[in-house]
């Protein structure tokens, strides 16, 4: 403690001085502070404002994406074969709810909601914020919606959301078609990305698998919308500031016919195997179906792990598209090689050989047999179709060799993509010497020519190649690209996916009446023949084939209000010893014949080609198994139309080939 | 105007006998009916809180004006007495005090709480002063050492709580009547030299984490944007997306969506940045800076040297506050928790705040000594 001194020796004035000097320095001090703290927040305010601008918006500005509603898809005539429906599910917003316990306990009871489901609430309960809403049950009946919306008023903060699922009502009718839409997963995010179209996604669940949902998924998906709202620090959304609505996604309307699906489905019921039927005048497919085929609606909600295996590891391969799958075409390729032989002026329609049964190469032993044991005799063109005598064909082949073969049918399609509107086509084998060296890295051998002859060796076809081979033929050489797109409600994305493929769409009603764009396909360019008359002589074969009693074609065919024309087929599956015997009861069911069968409608002006291929079949061969099921189309398509051909000597005999001699 | 000017004598005799400074007292209310409004804006616009921040001005003024009723002479005999209360106080806070926010604050004395450091704000100015004001001045360098000594003990009780804030306006009370005393400018220069030395040993022994976490958010608070740096980042977002203008009262989306933390206290400068802008910042700025001269224009005019140490020193003390709260708000500073002076929302340091402004005033009324 200082001592006390005596106050009056101060000198007062020189205090004060000093005491001012001091305080004018601290306010100085003080000035400058200010100064210093003024041009901080200058900095902050003016210079830096921009920036602080921007941050405090993506603070409080948040986009929310809205999902694009699926554009549905129909057949031709308006029938809707997927849609979009609304799947319910009771939600409930904590913090709007006094009594959570009570009330759910009480909603539950009226709803008949299981106590796991409830348990499961409450355990989301605990992880999610106050405000935003928690799912007590998820796919809601009819029923349970009804009974809620009745009673809603005595649960505040409970609500029913409705969430849009793909449902296709046609089932495993149209899977293998429309394919089906399923969770986006890991890889579809890759792509996305890769493509740039990930944001476009930001609200979709659902992505087009399969079939058309995977082919014209950029059309069917649409344009995401936007939600712009403010939030607040924890993520509650305070106002709404802007609304960008989502432009749904284009309708679709396809060349399919369901009522041709189904008796297809019907007609190949029991058996594996497919059909394709297609409008030669516009490469228009009206059916096209594989069974066994399962139901796509399965995978829209995920599948379970048990039922996918299932369908994975089922003997019949039911995921498998077999209209689209490769099988020998057997004796179906007779037609093309037929015009083959005609372009390149080996045989004539007069040509006659003469068919013992067997067939062989000069100088070598090994004998090619006919399926008819005794022989057909004497086969000129038409009789060689007809009847399908390999003996023929074995000789023409030998004749044309192997590369004019394989350039001839490249030139139909075969081997190649047909261009059809789906991911999942595979281009199936014409064999060539190119074909094998690559494959297999061995020369080809003349041997297999012969067999090429008949539509075996390598050689495999999808059932729709085989309808798009039927339909040039038919077209005299015009190629038509076959394809499920008919129509969209507004064809403007298009343009760019497919690009080229498409020449010109023009705005009409559809049979529903709505505004649509019907999309026309443009034409590749047609085979040329030498002599344009060639291609009569084949499809006059042809004709025969179903006409003519005792033909191959006979018989499916017998009693028509219209007039078909087709070719059977059969096709070995498992190579036969040099003198074995082909018995399909003895032989195992996986090594059993195919039956094919390809055929045309009406004969004059045909409106519809059929291809059918049946696997494995226990008796007969393409005439007796596939013909009956493109009969069955056939009298569907035609209905109660009687199309028959005005000139009834369309059947030539073949009297003449009887005691004339052997020309080669 | 001229035959009004022996009323407006009159009216400054009125206020005179009150013992109210009228353009302190006049800068005071600017301030606080701006808390008002920031407070309404800041508080989710709940009426319950403004309501609550006038009852307590209205207490602080109250406060302020029976301080003022006090002629200041008479704290020189009560100086020493308080100041040993208060140290005690300060001891027994350490011991026994009560745990909030991480840090031993306060006293419960049963019916209510009581912080010990509040009051130090007043003593220790009050203290120095008169210890210092028993010498002629300029001071000798002994009463300088022990003056400093008298600083300290307080100021690192405090620090120890710990309230860093507090113990930092404590120190700065008592430094400014040292320096206001006419401390030679060597010794200022040596202290500042010592200091720097100092701050090393400070950092490894003396700082708590939380406080070395401060300063290391301050240097970078973009290191860790969603945890210690969380405060600076939305403050300083708050005050640069305001601009010039402001984006008007009850606007500001920072403040307004929570997403500035503290918004109706320590960090109401950002609230009334955002709202106001560069405009309304400057004008604060003013009205700071016009209580500032008001309370130096007393202290120069004071009658002795312990009323203009004392005034003077609690003038600058004031400006502390003003300095540090907008420098941690807007990123100059480490974050201390310092309120904004009358217009952050808060009790304790409202009411110290308006007794100083009390004291301030009977300095400038109780001018009936003169000549003695």
């Amino acid at each position: 403690m200082a001592p006390r001194r005596r106050i009056a020796i101060r000198n007062h004035s020189a205090e004060a001085n000093l005491f001012a000097r001091r305080t004018f320095i601290a306010f100085i001090g003080v000035l400058m502070v200010l100064l210093l703290l003024f041009s901080n927040i200058f900095d902050l305010e003016i210079s830096s404002y921009e920036k602080y601008q921007t941050r405090s918006n993506s603070n409080r500005i948040k986009l929310l994406p809205v999902a694009p509603n699926r554009g549905l898809i129909y057949d031709r005539n308006g029938v809707l074969l997927a849609e979009n429906k609304a799947i319910y599910s009771l939600e409930i917003i904590p913090e709007q709810v006094e009594d959570i316990k009570a009330s759910v306990a009480e909603v539950s009871a009226l709803l008949e909601i299981s106590q796991e489901k409830q348990q499961k609430f409450f355990k989301a309960l605990k992880r999610k914020r106050r405000f935003k809403p928690v799912e007590l049950h998820s796919r809601l009946s009819d029923q349970q919606v009804a009974l809620f919306s009745v009673n809603q008023h005595k649960f505040p903060g409970f609500f029913i959301d409705a969430r849009l699922k793909r449902y296709y009502p046609f089932a495993d009718l149209t899977t293998h078609n429309l394919g089906y839409v399923a969770r986006i997963n890991r890889e579809d995010v890759k792509k996305l990305d890769a493509q740039g179209k990930s944001e476009n996604y930001a609200a979709t669940h659902g992505i087009g698998k399969l079939g058309i949902e995977k082919y014209y998924e950029d059309i069917l998906h649409g344009t995401i919308g936007h939600q712009e709202v403010e939030i607040n620090n924890q993520g509650r959304i305070i106002r709404t500031l802007n609304f960008t609505p989502p432009v749904p996604g284009k309708d679709l309307t396809l060349t399919l016919d369901i009522e041709l699906q189904m008796i297809a489905k019907r007609a190949l019921s029991g058996k594996r195997g497919a059909v394709v039927a297609m409008d030669p005048r516009d490469g228009g497919i009206l059916a096209m179906y594989s069974n066994p085929s399962y139901d796509g609606n399965l995978f829209v909600h995920g599948i379970s792990s048990k039922n996918y295996s299932k369908l994975l590891n089922s003997k019949n391969l039911p995921l498998i598209n077999r209209s689209i799958q490769g099988y020998p075409p057997a004796s179906t390729v007779k037609p093309f090689m037929a015009l083959l032989g005609l372009e390149e002026e080996i045989i004539t329609p007069q040509t006659r050989i003469w068919d013992p049964g067997w067939y062989q190469m000069k100088g070598i032993d090994n004998k090619y047999r006919d399926w008819k044991k005794w022989g057909h005799g004497w086969v000129n063109l038409t009789k060689a179709i007809e009847e399908s005598c390999n003996v023929y064909f074995y000789n023409l082949a030998y004749k044309l060799g192997i590369n004019r073969i394989s350039t001839m049918m490249e030139k139909f399609g075969f081997g190649d993509y047909t261009g059809v509107d789906l991911h999942e086509e595979t281009r199936g084998v014409v064999p060539s010497v190119g074909w094998k060296r690559a494959r297999y890295n061995q020369p080809w051998y003349t041997g297999e020519t012969i067999s090429v002859g008949i539509g075996q060796s390598y050689w495999t076809v999808s059932p729709l190649q085989l309808t798009q081979a039927t339909s040039i033929l038919v077209n005299k050489g015009e190629i038509k690209i076959p394809h499920l797109l008919m129509a969209m409600s507004d064809s403007q994305q298009l343009a760019s996916q497919d690009q080229g493929k498409i020449i010109k769409s023009a705005e009409n009603p559809d049979k529903l009446g709505r505004q649509v764009e019907t999309i026309f396909y443009e034409n590749k360019p047609p085979i040329k023949l030498k002599n344009h008359d060639n291609w009569q002589l084949v499809l006059d074969a042809m004709h025969n084939t179903v006409q003519r009693p005792g033909a191959t074609g006979y018989n499916a065919f017998k009693g028509s209000t219209y007039d078909a024309a087709g070719k059977t087929g059969s096709a070995q599956v498992a190579r036969l010893g040099q003198d074995e015997k082909y018995d399909a009861e003895t032989t195992q069911e996986h090594k059993r014949d195919n039956a094919m069968f390809i055929a045309f409608a009406p004969y004059e002006n045909p409106e519809i080609v059929v291809a059918v291929a049946i696997e494995n079949v226990a008796k007969g061969g393409g005439a007796t198994n596939a013909a009956p099921v493109a009969r069955q189309i056939m009298d569907q398509y035609f209905g109660n139309r009687v199309i028959l051909s005005k000139d009834k000597n369309m059947h030539p005999q073949h009297d003449d080939l009887y005691g004339v001699q052997e020309s080669d | 105007m001229r035959s009004t000017g022996h009323d407006q004598e009159k009216k400054a005799g009125i206020w005179r006998k009150l013992h109210i400074d009228l353009p302190l007292l006049a800068g005071l209310l600017c301030l606080m009916i701006l808390s008002l409004f920031v407070i309404y804006s800041a508080g989710g616009q709940d009426m319950d809180i403004v309501i609550r921040q006038a009852v307590r001005l209205g207490i602080a003024v109250a406060v302020m004006f029976v301080v003022a009723q006090i002629p200041p002479l008479s704290y020189r005999k009560w100086a020493v007495p308080v100041f040993v209360i208060g140290l005690i106080l300060l001891v027994l806070v350490l011991l026994f005090g009560h745990v909030g926010k991480g840090a031993q604050r306060w006293l419960d004395l049963g019916f209510t709480k009581f912080q010990p450091s509040e009051i130090m704000k007043l003593i220790v100015p009050i203290m120095i002063a008169w210890f210092i004001s028993q010498d002629n001045l300029p001071v000798k360098i002994s009463t300088i050492i022990f003056a400093f000594i008298l600083v300290l003990i307080p100021t690192l009780l405090i620090a120890k709580q710990p309230d860093l804030g507090t113990s930092l306006l404590i120190a700065s009370s008592g430094i400014f009547v040292i320096f206001l005393a006419g401390a030679s400018w060597k010794l200022i220069a040596s202290c500042i030299g010592l200091g720097s030395a100092f701050a090393p040993i400070l950092w490894l022994y003396l700082m708590k984490e939380y406080q070395k976490q401060r300063v290391l958010t301050f240097l970078n608070p973009e290191q860790d944007p969603l945890g210690s740096g969380y405060h600076i980042i939305q403050s300083k977002i708050a005050i640069g997306s305001g601009g010039l203008h402001g984006k008007g009262w009850l606007q500001g989306t920072q403040s307004q969506l929570e997403f500035l933390p503290e918004r109706h206290t320590d960090f109401i400068f950002a609230v009334f940045s955002e709202e106001f802008g560069l405009i309304g910042v400057a004008l604060l700025l003013l009205v700071y800076l016009a209580i500032v001269m008001r309370g130096l224009w007393i202290a120069v005019n004071a009658q002795q040297a312990f009323t203009k140490l004392l005034a003077g020193s609690l003038t600058l003390t004031f400006f502390v506050y003003v300095f540090v709260n907008i420098g941690m708000v807007s990123g100059l500073l480490p974050v201390v928790g310092v309120p904004l002076p009358l217009v952050s929302y808060g009790g304790t340091s409202m009411v110290t705040l308006m007794a100083g402004f009390g004291i301030l005033m009977a300095i400038s009324t109780h001018r009936r000594f003169i000549g003695s």
